[in-house]
């Protein structure tokens, strides 16, 4: 049985939007039928009656009153609907839901922040070089952290932002420093007086850790993107980088760290770095000294980079083992290095140590490409073939560890070469998925003394929302060598290959 | 900013995609803000093509130029409400046998049921037939000639019918010298509007010929008309949007006119038309109407524009204008409100949206000035200030400028959002946000509820093609 029940409440007013509001609540309460709540007028309290929900006592209202009207399938209900009814009145009828709106556009945001001097653009790649044309034609620098941007977009925005005095970092520019601030994947670092140029990601990273670690500090790093040197781009964005980092009175020396560029573009960017009036350094891995021109010094690895431009050497803070001492109860057969690499130009780098001391390496970032059965083969676990719908292993580390735990359980590998990437951007806790990995491993292991050696190196400062301390003893407590550097990692791991090899 | 500025200054980051990286820089202290990005709305590329194609270089700059053009035009538009005529009297060639209608065109099979029902009684109101019935099957023998209100510098609420009895207010625009024409409010419950045709209706509908519509030209005349743009400035800061509420400017249009109207009229006269007036929210809604006509109908043909000039509903079918494209219509299939319904009925009850007062939302008012009336965002969502804001913040997405005259006093005085770009709409996914009454779907019965609708894209997506395509042929 419905039963009809009308409340007046004399002399309340509230506007007929947020009654209708209320209304619509309160006929989604159980053991309600309908509910109106309206001021008497005329008008409104024939619309109750044509509904069937007026009785007299709502129909004895004025045009100052407020009816509750309410069909209910009894008393209990009813009486339920009307407190709530009342509560809701009292309480303020209408909130908002929905903080700060935030704008959908580059457009839209950049009216609100007019200030804003810089775009970040990381959607999915389809959409990203729409984006910095956008960003552009607002008139702001970009940075495209996005990657499978096309060539040819690449050039277009490229040559776009030269005509315009603007700079286009990317795209698949990882890292970047701006006066000193860090952009994407990037470490607290020291502020200091070093620009850099660097292709994208970890280079720069690594470089810039110790740079700080030495006690120097960057100033810039601009990062230009990996095809940026090769001809087909003709190093626009480098060669706008060099003039920037030239023309800025608080950078007093400049680092390149790249891959060996395209001839063209090679004689391009050497000449102007060469008479650019500041100190050079360059890290271009794979080039041979001599191709580079005189005032330019050449570092081989981002170690040395490092040291030439804080101009000391690092003073080691990691406990030094012996190779016999580290090899002393492997187990026999063991021979293989495997690297299992976060950061692209970590793998690249320790690929060449390696491959300096005349080891035959393999990797999936070398030209001659990835080969399953060679002696030793580190993989770069940031490309394609291995992010297809997956996070990058630097956001999400837990990528590594199936093949981590294959590398250990295998009874011929030697080495495990790891890298561990902090800073802003990067997992929470990155050691926590190598330290499980290599726990899982060991316990399913008979004899965990002949197992193979783990060696790390971590570029990261203590200043890293991770870490640096908490991560590094993390890993030792596991059992893994940390080595100070990058290179230093893959340089032990070749003395160790050579000396069982 | 250029590249030097970027270095010596430091960044101060806008961040599409991923929300972490605008975070660790907002945590150490770096002016960054986020975008709410999303993929396109649009999945055919040819259109995001066009989209893109108009938003950059030479072409860019010659568009936006013309889109000054037209922000220039509207802002400086001085709307008057200078008199009541005859629609005969106004509307060229509207005689026997035709009837304007809101929304793009459209023919007698494929209209709504609200539309049929007030096309009904437009024709027993003309005296062309002598019942509904029999003006029913004349409608369906092709007799009647039905064309937009649009195309004859006039606009209609919801079935928007003008035919060449009824009185018209004409809203005269001082600076370009344009008129535009709409009929007079009915007001609420059962009117032809919503498809109402009874008795009641049509009586109604002869007393505002007889007596309303020659008062208010009395009245109007002999005080050389009121001006509009004052009075909307003044309603948006006592909480009207001109599209769902229309209190304020109602209530301001009556103090403007009752002094007057004492005087022109006898005392009972007086009081029936003043009480009317006054018993109805919605009066100024045809006024605002008739001067967004006056305000856009300038701007309909500036070369390269990408500026929405009408917006409108026919019940079946959204259709929108673009200066650059002149004339043509843009239309796709209508979308049904979001909102509130009155007592006893539900939205299974309600017709797909309807009518030409979309033309308030194009010149910056309704949807877009939300902020100005947090109580009408209680149709969809909560309805609080903020989420009223909201609604305006995101509609400046999507226009080419502020108002500077009509401000909003929530916003800090921040003009209203004006002039929707086709392709700021196509390229951001977001939709211009109308607000608008629910007609019964039986025609009638009347309004059943008011709510949010939002204009289709497709019209939006069309629009860019098409400008995109004058623009690589010119």
């Amino acid at each position: 049985m419905s039963e009809v029940i009308n409340e007046v409440r004399k002399g309340f007013y509230l506007d007929s939007v947020a009654l209708m509001r209320l209304s619509a609540e309160i006929v989604a309460l159980g053991g309600i039928d309908d509910a109106v709540l309206m001021i008497g007028t005329p008008a409104n309290l024939q619309i109750m009656k044509d509904a069937g929900i007026l009785n007299d006592t709502g129909a004895a209202a004025s045009p100052n009153d407020l009816v509750i009207a309410l069909r209910a399938d009894g008393k209990s209900s009813a009486n339920r609907a009307l407190a709530q009814a009342q509560k809701s009145l009292e309480g303020g009828a209408l909130k908002s839901s929905a903080s700060d709106l935030q704008s959908r556009t580059l457009r839209g945001a950049l009216s609100s922040h007019s200030g804003a001097n810089l775009a970040l653009i990381s959607t999915p790649g389809t959409y990203a070089g729409r984006e910095a044309r956008q960003a552009l034609e607002l008139g702001l620098n970009v940075m495209v952290f996005s990657d499978n941007v096309s060539l040819a977009q690449e050039t277009s925005l490229k040559l776009q932002a030269r005509e315009q005095g603007l700079l286009v970092m990317g795209p698949d520019c990882g890292t970047a420093y701006i006066n000193g601030v860090p952009l994407a994947f990037a470490n607290a670092v020291a502020t200091g007086s070093t620009g850099v140029i660097a292709a994208s990601g970890t280079g720069l990273q690594e470089f810039s850790v110790l740079l700080s670690k030495l006690g120097g500090g960057i100033r810039h790093g601009i990062g230009v993107g990996g095809r940026d040197l090769s001809d087909a781009i003709g190093a626009i964005s480098t060669l706008t980088a060099i003039d920037l980092l030239a023309a800025d009175d608080d950078v007093r020396q400049i680092v390149l760290i790249s891959k060996p560029p395209g001839q063209t573009t090679a004689k391009l960017v050497f000449d102007k770095l060469a008479t650019c009036g500041k100190p050079v350094i360059a890290c271009v891995f794979g080039a041979d000294e001599s191709s580079l021109p005189a005032g330019i010094q050449h570092a081989a690895t981002l170690r040395q980079a490092a040291e030439l431009a804080a101009g000391k050497t690092l003073v080691t803070d990691n406990p030094k083992p012996s190779v016999e001492a580290l090899i002393a109860g492997m187990g026999e057969g063991r021979r293989r290095t495997i690297g299992l690499y976060t950061g692209g130009t970590l793998c690249t780098e320790a690929m060449l140590v390696m491959r300096q001391q005349g080891l035959t390496v393999c990797s999936n970032t070398s030209a001659d490409g990835d080969d399953t059965d060679a002696q030793h083969r580190l993989l770069d676990l940031g490309a394609d073939e291995y992010t297809v719908g997956r996070p990058h292993p630097m956001i999400e580390p837990a990528v590594r560890t199936p093949l981590l735990s294959e590398a250990i359980t295998s009874a011929d590998t030697a080495v495990v070469l790891l890298d561990l990437v902090l800073g802003f951007g990067a997992h929470d806790n990155p050691a926590a998925s190598i330290v499980e990995a290599i726990e899982e491993a060991q316990a399913g292991a008979q004899n965990t003394a002949d197992g193979p050696l783990l060696i790390a190196s971590i570029c990261g400062t203590d200043d890293d929302p991770q870490g640096f301390r908490q991560q590094r003893a993390a890993l030792r407590s596991a059992g893994v060598v940390i080595c100070d550097s990058n290179s230093d990692a893959a340089g032990l791991a070749a003395q160790i290959a050579q000396k069982i090899g | 900013m250029s590249a030097t500025d970027l270095l010596k200054d430091g960044p101060s980051v806008i961040g599409a995609g991923l929300p972490r990286f605008v975070d660790d820089l907002q945590s150490q202290g770096v002016a960054a803000s986020a975008v709410d990005w999303r993929p396109p709305a649009s999945s055919d590329p040819a259109v995001l093509q066009a989209a893109e194609s108009l938003s950059i270089g030479s072409v860019a700059a010659l568009i936006d130029k013309a889109n000054d053009e037209a922000s220039q035009r509207m802002h400086s538009a001085d709307p008057m409400l200078i008199d009541v005529k005859l629609a005969a009297d106004v509307i060229e060639g509207l005689g026997d046998h035709k009837i304007l209608h809101a929304g793009p065109p459209i023919d007698w099979k494929d209209m709504c049921g609200p539309m049929q029902g007030a096309i009904c009684g437009a024709i027993v109101l003309e005296g062309w037939a002598k019942n509904l019935d029999a003006a029913a099957k004349l409608a369906d023998s092709g007799k009647i000639e039905f064309e937009p209100n649009h195309h004859h510098n006039a606009v209609g609420p919801m079935t928007g019918m003008t035919t060449q009895s009824m009185p018209l207010m004409v809203v005269k625009n001082l600076t370009h010298g344009n008129e535009a024409y709409c009929a007079i409010n009915e007001g609420l419950g059962k009117v032809m509007r919503f498809g109402g045709n009874d008795d009641s209706v049509l009586e109604r509908l002869r007393w505002l010929s007889s007596t309303l519509g020659p008062l208010l030209a009395d009245t109007l005349l002999a005080r050389d008309g009121v001006g509009l743009k004052n009075i909307i400035a003044r309603g948006l800061s006592m909480g009207d949007e001109m599209h769902q509420r229309n209190v304020a400017c109602t209530s301001l249009m009556m103090r403007e006119l009752a002094p007057t109207m004492a005087r022109v009229a006898d005392p009972e006269t007086a009081f029936e038309v003043l009480e009317f007036i006054a018993g109805n929210d919605q009066f100024f809604l045809n006024i605002a109407m008739a001067m967004g006509k006056a305000i856009m109908d300038p701007v309909r043909d500036i070369g390269g524009s990408s500026i929405v000039t009408a917006m409108s509903r026919n019940g079946t079918n959204f259709g929108i204008r673009v200066s650059g494209c002149g004339d043509q219509w843009f239309t796709a299939p209508v979308e049904m409100p979001r909102g509130l319904y009155f007592p006893g009925f539900t939205e299974k009850d309600a017709n797909p949206d309807m009518g030409d007062s979309t033309i308030v939302e194009t010149i910056g008012l309704g949807g877009f000035a939300m902020a100005a009336s947090p109580a009408v965002a209680g149709f969809v969502g909560a309805g609080g200030a903020a989420d009223a804001a909201a609604f305006t913040n995101q509609m400046t997405e999507i226009t080419h400028a502020r108002n500077p005259e009509w401000t909003i006093p929530a916003l800090d005085f921040a003009g209203v959002p004006s002039g929707i770009d086709v392709r700021k709409v196509v390229s951001s996914g977001i939709t211009p946000t109308i607000n608008t009454g629910i007609a019964h779907r039986e025609p009638g019965i009347g309004q059943v509820g008011a709510g949010v609708v939002n204009a289709p894209l497709a019209c939006f997506e069309q629009a860019c093609v098409a400008l995109a395509e004058r623009m690589s042929a010119s």
